[in-house]
């Protein structure tokens, strides 16, 4: 009797769900038709017509726009994936920096997570691109030969070169999420019963070892999940790029938006680009969180 | 895989959630009385044209057409809500709904007035303008054969973004584009020393040099990239609230040419009143003809925006004038009979 009542209520529950997409799905075709905003997608064969400071791939104004959405993606997706990768270092750097038994380090390290963690993202990236980056006036200011040379058009090693709107979001990101990922790492540690710790000291494993081998296996656990929505707000962050004056995707929809007028099948575009890339990051991390469970076995 | 089978299903929802009921057609004219409210969208940071004052009103020609539509549709300039915009949002912010008219230095283009385009529908030019060249004058640079290789800022989403690739594309002249959203980062990418140049309209450059340390170090190059007619717009499909708005500056300009101003406009009408002669003032101010209920509004339309705002002369003078702080050579924006383009159509 009980499951025949939840089996009804829970096929109503359905139908009311699937009425709602119906009605709410009619009302923007409807809307749109109306503000005659109906969906077309010719406009992504034609030529762009803007030209893009940075790409990864050759592009002109005379490619077209999905070519251009396709570079504003490299874009992001090359900032996204540094940050990843320095803001993880600079996190773990942190996070072990908070757990020292050293006081100034540890001050040190709280007095930064307070800082970064207590002021907004926007301000912070403005900070180092107009304040930090473009600050440096001179060109020979930061120059050492040949080999390295920063100025406020960028850094240059060798021949490989970055301009200050990359090196400013990339330098912004990481330090932003670094200070949220030393925390969800540092809870993680923190989560390892104490005993554990007494135990590996007094069987005489030094302390790298210890750290290593028996603490940190059994923090991963703690840490993944916390870790990847930090990952996945990184990604998402990345589109502040435009405060900085960095050719992401969504600065290049919002250039694209205003030329075509086609502002509904641009958002959608972003939309699902982003949407694929956090599947996508979230399932690397499921996958990682798997073989750790795995390994704790 | 779960979750991306939940994450299609959901994804509807949040598209879904954007839209709002359907409404039947009606034009904004009547919304507008009913709320007794005009939304106007400006820019707001443009000295000039529309910037916000310390005593916290908007002012400038821009802010003057949303007084005079105001004036002409509720009878009080005063009756209008401003909602500051950026160049990417402006024309999204017509379309859904949000604001009732654009008055934000728009470029008339085609692509914006189409409705395979934007959709939009442009009132006249209240402003012609053009793109231009802003540089430091000790970078020695005077064309744009010597901005080869360098960067540029410009602000994104703007007409000036493709311009300025325009204009480089066609005598092959290579350079970097340093993309901002608004015209304060621009500025601010510039004065840094991002950019060897600025590129905006000719009166944006002008006002933001105005507000420089020492505007004198700075100079606007001679080269005119573009024609840059600024008109306000609206919804494209409303044709009674773009006749408003078409008739509301016409009449501006038409008041200029017969000389009314805000302190003749009682003698003037006293005139009319009185002289059954006067057949084309009389139409205009709307003693004879019922003009004004034509276009939805009442007969003396002409005179309640005069009386706000005065003619397209006094505000012009008052501010982009000579004594303002913004000044800028009147040029093609005198009237017709004087040199410039600015022409209405008669009242008949």
């Amino acid at each position: 009797m009980d499951k025949r009542r939840k089996f009804f209520v829970q096929t109503i529950f359905l139908f009311v769900i699937i009425f709602l997409i119906i009605i709410l799905l009619n009302n923007l075709i409807i809307n749109i038709s109306r503000t005659g905003l109906g969906f077309n997608f010719n406009w992504l064969s034609k030529p762009a017509s803007f030209s893009i400071a940075e790409h990864s791939l050759p592009y002109n104004p005379s490619n077209s726009y999905s070519w251009a959405l396709f570079i504003g993606w490299l874009n992001s997706l090359k900032v996204i994936f540094f940050s990843l990768i320095l803001s993880s270092l600079l996190g773990t750097i942190l996070a072990f920096a908070r757990a020292s038994n050293n006081l100034l380090i540890r001050i040190i390290s709280s007095g930064y997570i307070t800082v970064i963690r207590q002021t907004p993202l926007l301000l912070q990236l403005m900070f180092w691109y107009f304040i930090g980056f473009l600050g440096l006036k001179d060109n020979t200011k930061f120059a050492v030969y040949d080999f390295f040379n920063m100025s406020n058009q960028g850094i240059k090693f060798y021949s490989f070169e970055i301009s200050s709107e990359f090196a400013a979001l990339l330098f912004g990101l990481s330090v932003f999420s670094s200070a949220f990922i030393a925390e969800v790492i540092r809870g993680g540690i923190f989560s390892v019963p104490n005993g554990q710790w007494e135990a590996f000291r007094s069987l005489g494993i030094s302390e790298k070892k210890g750290l290593l081998s028996i603490i940190i296996p059994q923090a991963l656990p703690a840490i993944i999940p916390g870790l990847t929505s930090q990952y996945l707000n990184l990604a998402k962050n990345s589109t502040l790029a435009i405060a900085v004056g960095y050719s992401d995707i969504y600065a290049i929809n919002d250039t694209i938006i205003n030329q075509t007028g086609r502002a509904i099948e641009c958002f959608l575009i972003l939309l699902i680009s982003f949407f694929f890339l956090n599947m996508l990051i979230t399932n690397i991390m499921e996958i990682i969180n798997s073989l750790v469970m795995n390994f704790k076995k | 895989m779960r979750r991306l089978i939940c994450g299609i299903i959901f994804l509807p929802f949040l598209l879904t959630s954007c839209a709002t009921f359907n409404q039947n057609n009606y034009s904004r004219l009547d919304l507008i009385q009913k709320r007794n409210e005009l939304r106007c969208g400006v820019s707001g940071k443009i000295p000039g044209f529309s910037f916000l004052q310390t005593s916290g009103r908007y002012e400038g020609l821009d802010v003057d057409i949303c007084k005079a539509f105001a004036a002409a549709i509720l009878g009080d300039p005063e009756k209008v809500d401003y909602r500051p915009l950026t160049a990417a949002e402006r024309f999204t912010a017509i379309k859904t709904g949000e604001i009732d008219i654009l008055s934000r230095n728009t470029t008339f283009t085609l692509s914006r007035d189409s409705s395979e385009g934007n959709g939009l529908a442009f009132g006249p030019v209240v402003f012609h303008d053009g793109q231009g060249l802003m540089v430091k004058n000790i970078s020695g640079i005077n064309s744009i054969e010597d901005l080869s290789n360098k960067s540029i800022c410009v602000g994104s989403g703007t007409t000036t973004e493709q311009n300025i690739n325009d204009a480089f594309e066609s005598e092959s002249i290579p350079y970097i584009p340093i993309k901002y959203q608004d015209l304060n980062q621009v500025v601010a990418g510039y004065l840094q020393g991002r950019c060897s140049a600025m590129t905006s309209d000719r009166s944006q450059l002008a006002a933001a040099r105005s507000g420089f340390n020492n505007p004198k170090d700075h100079t606007i190059l001679d080269i005119v990239l573009s024609k840059e007619p600024l008109a306000p717009a609206s919804e494209g499909s409303d044709q009674k609230l773009s006749d408003v708005i078409r008739w509301t500056i016409f009449a501006l300009i038409s008041a200029e040419e017969q000389g009314i101003t805000k302190s003749n406009i009682d003698e003037k009408l006293e005139l009319a009143i009185n002289n059954p002669r006067l057949k084309p003032l009389r139409r205009f101010l709307g003693v004879d003809g019922g003009l004004g209920e034509k276009i939805g509004l009442s007969n003396d339309f002409v005179i309640k925006v005069i009386k706000s705002t005065g003619n397209y002369g006094e505000i012009y003078k008052r501010h982009l004038g000579k004594n303002s702080k913004v000044p800028i050579q009147r040029g093609l924006n005198q009237l017709y009979n004087k040199g410039g383009l600015h022409i209405s159509p008669p009242f008949n």
